[in-house]
């Protein structure tokens, strides 16, 4: 469970400009902080077009920032590695590849032995629950499907962080529904530590074990709390979320917040 | 309760989206055919074209068959297929690599870019008198021929696929542990390589085009240097008999192609494993 445990990544004054082709240039996200702690799920949460995205590309280390530090345990970040996995919105499977050998790739990579890895591999499959599409190209898999495979590659990678850029935006209600009952569940069974964006205000209040809200223009921190309706505990099924006292005063409370800054945006 | 049959709607031959059943499919293919050789054959009785220029169906045949049993045209359309396909290996084996890295590294593309896109706009027929003067009338000129005349479009089009691998892809390797040779190998080729091979078909028909020009310019032996010295005898059905061997052989070539993709890229078909 969430509790104070160990700061495992910590973002430290955080900036990202973005220079435009006319020459000028944008400051995407300025002065952004926040840390995460061991076996945390955290959420980005914010209107679009406020740099959570570009701040878990930082993370990952797939972009420089401009300004400050990130840092995962002891080291700083200083580009992308197996330590830090990341889920993207569009479907990544790689096609030419069935399910299993997809989830063994990242350990190929890595070098991990052919016995294990084929091990490790249907023990994640399993986790993700398509034992049954072992042997199945990504071609004849749904959307959900294919986000669950690229969710057992990742983790069965054994990364220190898992990042999510809104994994389940692309999906249908009700599959997305099921994801992050999975999520929930990975969470208890793993002990591994998210970082998701997404600006679903009922994803963010169900998964989140910590919320980070963004405001836009510059993209900055507005808000770092723990959802104190859920006392720390995460809720296996959604419909028991939305019975809990206070759930309706968080989401009241985000959804304001989302309104302030959407109206920021079209007034800018 | 009993339902209502659905009551029937005109059916048109022409309409958007929708396919049409096998057997017309098939009918309308052969269709074409009978029209094709129907109006070849009618020519001649009825004085549109003179006989001497346009040989009758059955001439051209009498010539095939002439051709490859007595006038050994099966060492001429050999020593074509060799042309085609030693050529073709040679500009592949140069120019998708190249491509391959093109796409992928921006400051190799800044590098060739500029080269190859500049030797594209040559047309390669313009070199035959230098390659002439260079090789001789040997094998050597045909094949420069054929190689200058596909390996710069090989490259820029297996560029342009190599670049078309979505990012995520790239990013998802990376942040799985991947160095950048690791995702060449096992992202950007396997990610690019149906498209490339769909190129390499194109380009082989191309390279046919380019065999033809060089045999028919500089050539003693081949299909075009057949078709050549059909002409001085005014050997019209030979003419015709060698454009159908070329065809023919272009249909094989390009089913071959075909054929190993299916083999090749089996996931790509959204059924069956």
């Amino acid at each position: 469970m969430s509790a104070q445990q160990n700061v495992k990544l910590s973002v430290r004054g955080v900036g990202k400009d973005f220079s435009l082709q006319n020459g000028d240039c944008i400051q995407a996200v300025s002065n952004v902080s926040f840390d995460v702690h061991e076996n945390e799920f955290c959420v980005l949460l914010g209107p679009s077009g406020c740099g959570k995205s570009t701040v878990l590309r930082m993370i990952a280390g797939l972009e420089e920032p401009s300004a400050g530090t990130l840092s995962l345990g002891d080291h700083e970040i200083m580009g992308a590695d197996r330590e830090r996995g990341m889920v993207f919105q569009s479907y990544t499977s790689f096609d030419w590849l069935t399910v299993k050998q997809n989830v063994e790739y990242g350990m190929k990579l890595n070098g991990v032995a052919k016995a294990e890895r084929s091990e490790r591999a249907d023990q994640f499959i399993d986790l993700v629950k398509l034992t049954k599409f072992k042997n199945a190209y990504p071609k004849q898999l749904s959307g959900g499907m294919k986000q669950r495979v690229a969710i057992a590659r990742t983790l069965a990678n054994e990364p220190s962080l898992l990042l999510m850029d809104e994994p389940f935006g692309a999906l249908d209600a009700e599959t997305r529904w099921n994801m992050q009952e999975l999520m929930i569940s990975i969470m208890e069974s793993t002990q591994t530590t998210v970082v998701m964006v997404t600006h679903d205000i009922e994803e963010a209040l169900f998964l989140g074990d910590r919320i980070v809200f963004f405001s836009t223009h510059p993209g900055t921190v507005l808000e770092d709390a723990k959802p104190s309706f859920k006392n720390g505990q995460r809720v296996p099924k959604k419909e028991d979320v939305l019975t809990l006292d206070g759930y309706a005063e968080a989401e009241r409370h985000i959804m304001k917040l989302m309104r302030e800054q959407g109206i920021e945006d079209l007034d800018a | 309760m009993t339902q209502r049959p659905a009551t029937p709607r005109r059916r048109r031959w022409l309409e958007y989206k929708k396919a049409t059943p096998l057997p017309a499919t098939i009918a309308l293919g052969i269709g074409v055919w009978v029209i094709f050789f129907g109006i070849w054959e009618l020519s001649i009785p009825m004085g549109w074209v003179t006989e001497l220029l346009v040989p009758g169906p059955q001439k051209v045949i009498a010539a095939l068959y002439d051709l490859f049993a007595n006038r050994g045209f099966a060492a001429d359309v050999g020593i074509s297929v060799y042309r085609i396909l030693v050529s073709f290996v040679a500009a592949s084996l140069f120019a998708v690599p190249l491509g391959v890295l093109m796409g992928s590294f921006s400051a190799i593309e800044a590098f060739f870019n500029p080269f190859v896109s500049a030797w594209r706009y040559l047309p390669a027929p313009s070199f035959i008198p230098i390659l002439l003067m260079w090789f001789g009338t040997g094998d050597a000129p045909k094949l420069a021929l054929l190689f200058i005349g596909v390996v710069w479009f090989m490259a820029t089009i297996i560029m342009d696929h190599t670049k078309s691998v979505r990012t995520e892809l790239i990013e998802t390797a990376q942040t799985l542990g991947g160095n950048r040779w690791q995702i060449l190998t096992t992202v950007i080729i396997p990610a690019s390589l149906p498209n490339i091979m769909i190129a390499m078909r194109q380009m082989l028909a191309v390279s046919w085009t380019y065999l033809v020009i060089a045999e028919i310019v500089a050539s003693t032996d081949g299909i075009g240097a057949m078709m050549m010295r059909a002409k001085r005898f005014i050997h019209t059905d030979e003419i015709i008999a060698g454009i159908i061997v070329i065809g023919v052989l272009g249909l094989v070539f390009d089913y071959l192609f075909r054929v190993a993709h299916r083999l090749m890229f089996p996931y790509l078909e959204e059924h069956g494993r």
